[in-house]
């Protein structure tokens, strides 16, 4: 039975060999074909020689999150084919260079092999080694093309695109395309029974990673200050930043720049490069990983208490310690939440798409303006790194920075007496001046020590007090300017309640256990401190299963602690492998926890 | 419109500078460090150089670490916002600082804790950065506020209030700055007001990294015989190499000096750095030949003061990064974002 747009292909290459730019080809020229696709890369923390992985789900359905077994599986490292012979599905199929004959070990009877001679192929091609290394990718997408039944020309179009300017370089890479698509026709069966088609799926999505709509977003939100350490999966987002600002904020007449980057020596100068830019009334940010964020923590809470706006990117992966760097993980949530030592809290946000991560890299400058505190941007290499498919960005020409309350010098003059921690509003946010301002109004002295109303330093209990409870209140301000959590479904006693990348495989793990008689309400938490709107939907659900991509459930532990939630009401499904949570995992632990505690199904209810 | 400062009422008699204001509108809170505490003398002579130099008080950021030296910046120029930030990391603040706004005059004080200690790596990287301010040490070669135990530029074999040697090597930040890349480097002592007064004002001006270390003795715990940080000792074993005399935009400030071969460095803003050559043959744009001196000095156990290495002409870390004359926190949604149309010729190529 042929199925159309519906497979899982994996590549197994070496790391640094040039299969990524093949790759990402590949996946690219499916998204042109207007058909769904999401991508992996799972590669070692490592720059030449180890394996490395990229995965691309294919599903008309429109399901992105990541799916068990492969179905087509590319083996081009050697080193790795015992495991990647395993790993495909009963029924797949196995794609090889055989100009060496398989192991016979390797073979398997319930997957199809196929065998293509590509350094055979390649040798009498290419006279460069260097070359043949380089086009074996080429030619096995060529193959590809043949065997999947991509059209042609969305490739060829591609690399020529590519390699603009530089036509000695596409004839050559045609031709290594060609040599690969050729060979397929005429030995193999082309095309497979799972193969693709033209669709109409998409409309005007784009297909992207969600590091650069990051630097984007923070571009366009009016970012002036970026500073940073180097950290896999958080790299990408000051580049994104650096390469749009090159082109897009410079000063046409004088040709200089309307930013500054800095590459910090460590995460601490990062952070407090980006505290001092804040302090001074500049949007700013920085973005890390993990390790960066418990260094950055004594600074974070200098912030908090401070009151002093920062915007921090964190595209988490897989702790503890250095863990596995290039793997993925929601495994910082409490780390940064609860960043420094006493009482200190942090809004976080969570994007799911790009689309979200270009928004809130703009909302968050906004935030932390409005809220002079820290705000940190809860991504992570799932979402950073790989190209997923989004929305479009879009940007309102009318809408207009929210700096928050600040006061200019005129408004400095029509005032009695400046306090800069006075709560004016009652809202928990008092007003504050940009150094410089005004004459002899407005200046304070900031500080990660106590203080009064007036910025005066003082130990005395009430003043304290009256200080910690204020940030309280501004806390609870906080909930009700952070994005809303999104509610889906409707009318089910049970609820599920993810965030994040656990977006992506939600769709289809819910359409998985509806197929099993559970019905799941939804509820994407978007950031910290959650709203009213969280605890509405946990009080309306007898059943409520809540979604962690860590080992001990951190976000159900946010919500026992600040919901004062009854532990027993909030049933953690989780994984934490350094993969992203897949819909069979979601779904399989849902069910086990209808089988064990016999929870009546809709299908049984009917029977 | 525009607002200008007023002084403050005052006692008549007091001098007014070229902006109409006195000592007093430069000067801060009241000082709650120990009486006699070689600090206060610092920010007594960062009073006097702003308001000889007549810079509008407030248009200043104090930036500063933690110790007793972080508490100073509460003690001089009140009308300009101060941020006492975290232990040995004022470098990096300032960067952000001096990134957001240009125009302000930066101050980072920090202690020899605080920037020999923990915060050795950030004092490293701002001299590479070269952030244009004016960056004191006030190192008295303990920790004052956590109460005396040693610090790193204590001098090996000098012992504590309890008579208990230093078993390790000292750091010099002097020569550290030096081997960095510093344009300005100096090193004063906060009981010689006539050497230290220029010496911020030349630092105050300068474009680029101005560092000054000042001894300045604590009383408590760092001022007693074996210190080399106390009074005492430093009286007696400083060698002051080249006095600084700054004078502003023609109008000289006099200054009573030995004579001696002086020479005029002229400043990128027009006013001059006139330098008194005291007892040596000394010259002051040689960066090889200061960290020489500084160290051959420090084995004889002599303390060389004065400014040791200028470079007027370094420029600074707007210049290296080629940002826009205006300040960066005073851009609008104009100049900072790029609008819709581009991002439909973005969203084009993703497709
Ligand atoms: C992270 C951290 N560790 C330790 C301290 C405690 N502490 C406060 S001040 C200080 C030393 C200050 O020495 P120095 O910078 O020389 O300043 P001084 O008081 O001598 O002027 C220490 C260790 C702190 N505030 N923060
Ligand atoms: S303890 Fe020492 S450094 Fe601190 S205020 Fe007293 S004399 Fe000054
Ligand atoms: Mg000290």
């Amino acid at each position: 039975m042929t199925t159309y747009n519906d497979f899982v292909i994996r590549f197994a290459n070496v790391n640094g060999s040039g299969s990524a730019s093949a790759n990402g080809m590949f996946a690219k020229a499916l998204f042109r074909m207007g058909i769904p696709v999401s991508t992996r890369n799972i590669f070692p923390s490592n720059i030449q020689g180890l394996p490395t992985w990229f995965e691309v789900r294919v599903s008309e359905a429109g399901y992105l999150g990541r799916r068990e077994g492969v179905d087509l599986m590319v083996a081009m490292n050697a080193e790795t084919y015992a495991e990647d012979v395993a790993a495909v599905k009963p029924g797949g199929f196995l794609l090889y260079d055989n100009s060496k004959p398989l192991a016979r070990e390797l073979r398997r009877t319930d997957i199809t092999e196929i065998g293509i001679p590509i350094a055979t192929l390649l040798l009498s091609e290419f006279d460069d080694p260097k070359q043949r290394g380089l086009f074996k990718n080429i030619c096995y997408l060529g193959a590809l093309s043949a065997l999947l039944n991509i059209e042609f020309e969305v490739i060829t179009d591609m690399v020529s695109v590519q390699y603009k300017g530089k036509d000695d370089l596409i004839r050559p890479n045609v031709h290594a395309l060609e040599i690969g698509r050729r060979y397929a026709r005429d030995y193999l069966p082309c095309p497979l029974p799972i193969q693709v088609r033209r669709a109409d799926a998409l409309g005007d999505k784009i297909f992207v990673d969600g590091n650069t709509a990051a630097g984007l977003g923070a571009l366009y939100g009016g970012a002036s200050v970026v500073a940073w350490y180097p950290i896999t999966p958080s790299t990408s987002v000051a580049e994104a930043f650096e390469r749009y600002a090159e082109k897009l904020r410079i000063d046409r007449e004088t040709g200089e720049r309307r930013y500054a980057i800095i590459q910090a020596e460590d995460e601490l100068s990062a952070i407090g490069i980006v505290i001092g830019a804040g302090w001074n009334g500049a949007r700013s940010f920085t973005a890390t990983s993990g390790p960066g964020i418990s260094l950055m923590s004594e600074f974070l809470g200098l912030a908090y208490f401070a009151e002093i706006p920062a915007v921090i990117f964190d595209i988490q992966r897989a702790g503890p310690s250095t863990g596995m760097p290039t793997r993925t993980q929601q495994g910082d949530l409490i780390s940064a939440a609860y960043a420094s030592h006493g009482d200190t809290k942090h809004v976080l946000l969570f994007p799911s798409t790009p689309k979200e991560c270009f928004d809130f890299g703009a909302d968050a400058l906004d935030l932390a303006d409005r809220l002079q505190t820290p705000v940190i941007v809860m991504s992570d290499l799932e979402l950073g790194m790989n190209d997923n498919l989004s929305e479009p960005f879009d940007w309102d020409d009318a809408r207009r920075y929210d700096r928050g309350k600040v006061l200019d010098a005129e408004a400095l003059e029509s005032i009695e007496k400046f306090g800069r921690y006075l709560d004016v509003d009652g809202d928990g946010i008092g007003y504050r001046t940009y150094p410089g301002t005004h004459p002899d109004k407005g200046a304070f002295f900031t500080r990660g020590t106590s203080r009064d109303e007036y910025a005066a330093y003082t130990e005395s209990p009430e003043a304290y007090q009256r200080n910690m409870e204020r940030l309280s209140l501004k806390w609870r301000t906080a909930a009700t300017l952070v994005p809303k959590a999104e509610v889906g479904g409707g009318g089910n006693t049970a609820g599920i309640i993810f965030y994040g990348t656990s977006a992506l495989p939600m769709a289809e793990a819910l359409d998985l256990l509806a197929e099993e008689g559970i019905h799941l309400d939804t509820l994407r938490i978007r950031a910290f401190p959650f709203g009213e709107e969280v605890y509405r939907f946990i009080e309306d659900h007898e059943v409520l299963f809540v979604v962690d991509q860590n080992r001990d459930a951190q976000m159900r532990t946010l919500l026992v602690n600040e919901g004062d939630i009854d532990p027993a009401r909030l049933v953690s499904v989780r994984y934490f492998g350094g993969l992203s949570i897949s819909a069979d995992t979601i779904q399989e632990q849902v069910s086990e926890y209808y089988t064990a505690r016999k929870l009546p199904r809709l299908t049984e209810v009917k029977s | 419109m525009t607002f200008v400062a007023k002084p403050r009422v005052h006692h008549p008699r007091l001098p007014v500078n070229e902006i109409g204001l006195t000592r007093r509108d430069y000067e801060g809170a009241v000082s709650t460090l120990c009486a006699g505490c070689g600090h206060d003398s610092v920010s007594a002579a960062i009073v006097q150089a702003c308001a000889e130099l007549s810079l509008p008080p407030h248009r200043f950021a104090k930036i500063s670490g933690i110790g007793c030296s972080s508490k100073t910046p509460s003690y001089f120029l009140s009308r300009s916002h101060g941020f006492n930030s975290v232990h040995g990391r004022m470098p990096s603040v300032a960067t952000g600082a001096n990134l957001a706004n240009r125009e302000l005059y930066c101050v980072g004080i920090s202690g020899d804790g605080d920037s020999a200690s923990i915060g050795l790596g950030q004092f490293a990287h701002i001299v590479r950065r070269r952030i244009n301010m004016l960056y004191v040490v006030d190192n008295n070669g303990t920790y004052g506020l956590t109460k005396g135990q040693f610090s790193a530029t204590n001098d090996k074999g000098s012992t504590s209030k309890k008579g208990k040697p230093n078993l390790y090597e000292p750091i010099d930040l002097v020569s550290m700055a030096l081997q960095i890349g510093a344009s300005f480097v100096a090193r004063s002592f906060s009981g010689d007001k006539r050497q230290l007064v220029p010496l911020i004002k030349a630092g105050l001006m300068h474009r680029g990294f101005a560092f000054i270390d000042v001894i300045s003795p604590c009383v408590a715990f760092n001022n007693h015989n074996g210190s080399t940080k106390s009074y005492e000792y430093v009286r007696g074993h400083s060698e002051s190499l080249v006095a600084a005399d700054y004078v502003r935009g023609g109008s000289e400030i006099t200054a009573d000096y030995e004579p001696g071969t002086t020479e005029d460095v002229r400043m990128p803003d027009g006013s001059l750095l006139r330098l008194h050559k005291l007892d040596r043959d000394y010259d002051p744009h040689d960066r090889v030949g200061a960290l020489d001196h500084v160290q051959r000095c420090q084995a004889e156990g002599e303390v060389v003061t004065g400014l040791l290495y200028v470079d007027p002409n370094a420029g600074d870390c707007h210049e290296i990064l080629d940002t826009v004359e205006r300040p960066l926190n005073s851009l609008g949604e104009a100049e900072l974002c790029p609008g819709s149309e581009a991002l439909d010729g973005i969203n084009a190529s993703f497709r």
